[in-house]
């Protein structure tokens, strides 16, 4: 397998900044047709590539340039809506998030889909059961007695409180980076376990109760082994491992703090 | 195969804040169905950023009439001036709504829901900037997606995920009057077509960035909703007033907030001048977007453009505390780091206008139902949030109101859709009502052609972006209209590689192209029409407004040109006219 990197020309690139070199790169995705392949095998790409730019950049030249029938999801290409979560270099990453650059391009760059859910086409897997988890957490506000005339009012520390776990995009990136998940496609898994987090520590929601009983389940939140794998993948960097540590925390204590 | 038939009461197109928001009203009172071809946490409401505009005064003195008054003038006085006094006024309890539904605001020291300033929006009709945006740091959209999609959760609203709307059904009665009859669309997971059969059908299918190359729009926003349609004969509104947004990361096109100007930041040319005092001498840099946009663009112009071509200018945030970025603006940050390695705590952000919101669309009235020309309704029909025209915006929006438009025109259509489908008839369906869908389909799937989707596309984005961006004149539009011409000519040979049924992005791609070729050629026509300045038609050849002779809406129409194809009609629609004659826009 050829790994050269090949400067091809200097042009400005798609930032601005003149003067980037351009480089060749290998894309090695791993493609999977149920249509018409029987099992998923690696196929390599040669892609001219600006490193500052997004691997999802990459993907598209070879969609665009060279095969229109791989496959992807992608929308905003900024890093907020979450459709592009991808195996990246053996990481979950967002391949709108991650650049070329920092994936040690002399080297192919190996791309396949998220683990742990059904592939359904190429890099596209089934997010159904990623979303009923989630759904299973209750992720609304839940409040009791009557709602006030104005604002609910909350205080910028309580509000402060549960900021980080409001940041989840359900990219997946997470939930099918872990080890526990992998094993057990039961187990909730880290992003219903944000999303719980999010509410169970609002100090508007009347409904903690319901959901620590819920992720106090045997496919809950005790089958978390901190292997701080989530946390690593997060692509909006929240962490993860100590949410579902203060939800495990909660649990044995019954408080909410 | 015979299409599966599927029949619902209230069928809603499109799960982004629009889609979402009437969903929770019409769910409530009728049989309801959603179709969005991605899934509803990927629309491109979770990309707003810097909030929405309600006059809550948390902060400092503020009212309605304000903001109604500031929402016309930002519009250029092409404003409907009833539909705006609408929104404003019901601005305020639809940010009440959204708090009671969980939504996470950034708050006050006193825990009220915070407010920051932002582009345009002022009190005592134009004194001084105003505190009127409610907030959640730099992520408004994101938690407004989240949180009516965790309330459609809670109400369990039925969704049907990528499920792609590909055509409109309606019914016209012997008296001409026209019906929905329901929808047909493509499954992507399998390829299949179905039909959706209903009372009432919401369109709730947001923009068409995507005719621009920079544009702060997802892949995804091309214009489906207007596109079908218009394809079905109905008009579309103002296609010529397209929003450049001042500040897009220079050469990419992300979106960096309003709201860091609102929180103090600065734009400076390659010398360092805050040249925006020159342009609004007294709001500056929170100026609406039009007047920065082209600000902008004429210091790349003269020269005083920065970097290696002086074809940006700046944004300084460096004289704001760290801890004021950190909290109010973390997202942008990141993004200036992560796409240009810039960290804007201590170093300036290159930006640039981008490509970034279509106040035209589909005709509605204030109840959200959709017009087939300048008064008749279409019985059943609603549209709301960006694919609509109502007209708030105008010809240039006002930095928020479109997080405010999703959300009070999203619940009106959910809930006026809901209420005319009880004692509502289904309306019978045409013969064969996939036929349309599926011979664009296998077209395109069998196609033995020689063009390609992204060539055509990226040819359209060029000359869009070169003839028709923030300033026009009658050349450029009429090149841009040449190219978009020869384009759909090159478009009816246009092949996709992939044959295959199941998720087939590349048979996606080739239909959107079909949309956005439609929608440029609308703009463009619109835009050469409009002898005038006015918003964001900026117009070198005549520079000045005109209200004489353009103070109305374009309305396009779609008409056989008895040679086989199609031809646009331009014809107009007066702008209601309520409190505020026009005067001057200054700032």
């Amino acid at each position: 397998m050829s790994t050269a990197t090949v400067q091809e020309h200097v042009e400005t690139s798609a930032s601005g900044k003149a003067g980037i070199e351009m480089m060749t790169i290998t894309v090695r995705i791993r493609r999977y047709n149920p249509e018409v392949d029987a099992a998923p095998h690696w196929v390599d790409y040669q892609v001219t590539a600006d490193p500052t730019a997004r691997i999802l950049d990459s993907l598209h030249k070879i969609k665009w340039e060279q095969d229109g029938s791989l496959t992807f999801r992608r929308s905003c290409a900024h890093g907020v809506c979450g459709s592009d979560a991808m195996r990246i270099n053996g990481k979950n990453r967002l391949a709108c998030k991650a650049l070329v650059k920092d994936l040690n391009p002399t080297k192919p760059i190996t791309v396949e889909p998220i683990q742990g859910l059904p592939v359904l086409k190429d890099l596209v897997v089934d997010m159904e059961p990623f979303f009923q988890a989630y759904r299973d957490v209750k992720p609304f506000l839940i409040a009791h007695g009557n709602e006030p005339t104005r604002e609910r009012i909350q205080s910028q520390k309580d509000r402060d409180r549960f900021d980080d776990t409001t940041k989840c995009i359900l990219c997946a990136a997470c939930t099918t980076s872990c080890p526990v998940f992998w094993a057990d496609g039961q187990y909730f898994g880290p992003a219903a376990i944000v999303n719980a987090h999010r509410f169970i520590f609002d100090s508007r929601d009347d409904g903690a109760n319901e959901r620590l009983e819920i992720l106090n389940d045997r496919e809950g939140v005790w089958r978390c082994r901190t292997t701080f794998n989530c946390t690593e993948a997060c692509p909006r960097g929240i962490q993860i491992t100590q949410a579902i540590a203060e939800v495990k925390r909660a649990l044995i204590t019954r408080r909410v703090i | 195969m015979a299409p599966q038939i599927h029949t619902y009461d209230t069928i809603i197109v499109g799960a982004g804040g629009a889609g979402m928001r009437a969903a929770l009203e019409s769910s409530k009172r009728s049989r309801t169905a959603v179709l969005t071809k991605l899934y509803p946490t990927r629309s491109h409401t979770g990309a707003a950023q810097g909030g929405m505009c309600a006059a809550l005064a948390n902060v400092e003195d503020d009212n309605w009439e304000w903001h109604t008054y500031d929402t016309v003038k930002g519009g250029d006085y092409l404003v409907d001036q009833d539909a705006a006094e609408i929104m404003c006024k019901e601005a305020i309890d639809a940010v009440l709504d959204l708090e009671k539904m969980g939504l996470p605001f950034s708050r006050t020291p006193e825990g009220k829901i915070d407010q920051r300033r932002f582009g345009g929006h002022t009190k005592e009709h134009g004194k001084a900037p105003v505190h009127r945006s409610c907030f959640a740091a730099d992520r408004t959209g994101h938690m407004i997606l989240q949180t009516l999609y965790q309330n459609c959760v809670k109400q369990e609203v039925e969704f049907y995920n990528e499920f792609y709307v590909l055509d409109l059904l309606l019914h016209e009665e012997a008296d001409g009057t026209k019906y929905a009859a329901g929808v047909v669309a493509l499954e992507l997971a399998t390829g299949e077509i179905h039909i959706f059969r209903g009372k009432a059908v919401i369109l709730a299918t947001g923009g068409f960035g995507k005719v621009f190359k920079t544009t702060s729009n997802a892949h995804t926003l091309t214009g489906d909703g207007m596109g079908i349609t218009w394809r079905r004969g109905l008009p579309l509104e103002d296609m010529e007033f397209y929003q450049f947004h001042p500040t897009g990361l220079a050469g990419l096109g992300i979106l960096l907030t309003e709201g860091a100007r609102g929180e103090g930041g600065i734009l400076r040319n390659a010398d360092g001048e805050r040249f925006m005092e020159r342009y609004a001498p007294t709001i500056k840099d929170l100026a609406p977007r039009d007047i920065v946009a082209r600000s902008m663009v004429l210091e790349v112009r003269d020269g005083r453009g920065a970097g290696p071509n002086k074809d940006y200018v700046y944004l300084d945030l460096t004289h704001l505390p760290a801890a004021q970025i950190e909290e109010k603006l973390p997202d942008i940050t990141e993004f200036a780091r992560t796409y240009l390695g810039v960290e804007p705590t201590t170093e300036l952000v290159p930006v640039y206008p981008t490509a970034h919101y279509a106040m035209g669309g589909v005709p509605t009235n204030v109840l959200g139902e959709v017009l087939a020309d300048n008064d008749t309704v279409v019985k059943g029909m609603y549209a709301a949030g960006e694919v609509a025209c109502v007209s708030v915006h105008g010809s240039n929006r006002l930095g928020t109101n479109s997080l405010l438009d999703i959300n009070v025109f999203g619940r009106r259509a959910g809930i006026n859709a809901a209420e005319y489908t009880v004692g509502a008839e289904l309306k019978p369906l045409p013969a064969e009502p996939e036929q349309a869908v599926v011979s664009m389909v296998e077209g395109l799937r069998n196609s033995t052609g020689h063009e390609r989707v992204a060539q055509i596309r990226s040819e359209l984005q060029a000359t869009m972006d070169s003839n028709a961006g923030v300033y026009r004149n009658d050349e450029t539009l009429a090149q841009a209209e040449k190219d978009v011409k020869e384009l759909q000519r090159r478009y009816r040979d246009v092949a996709v590689q992939d044959k295959g049924r199941r998720f087939n992005t590349d048979l996606l791609e080739a239909v959107e192209l079909g949309f956005l070729l439609d929608l440029a050629e609308i703009l463009v026509l619109g835009a050469r029409n409009r002898t005038e300045s006015r918003g964001a038609q900026a117009r070198e050849d005549y520079p000045t407004r005109d209200d004489v002779n353009w103070q109305k809406h374009t309305m396009a129409y779609r008409e056989k040109d008895g040679e086989g194809g199609y031809k646009i009609r331009l014809d107009y629609k007066p702008v209601i006219v309520t409190r505020y004659q026009p005067t001057e826009r200054k700032y």
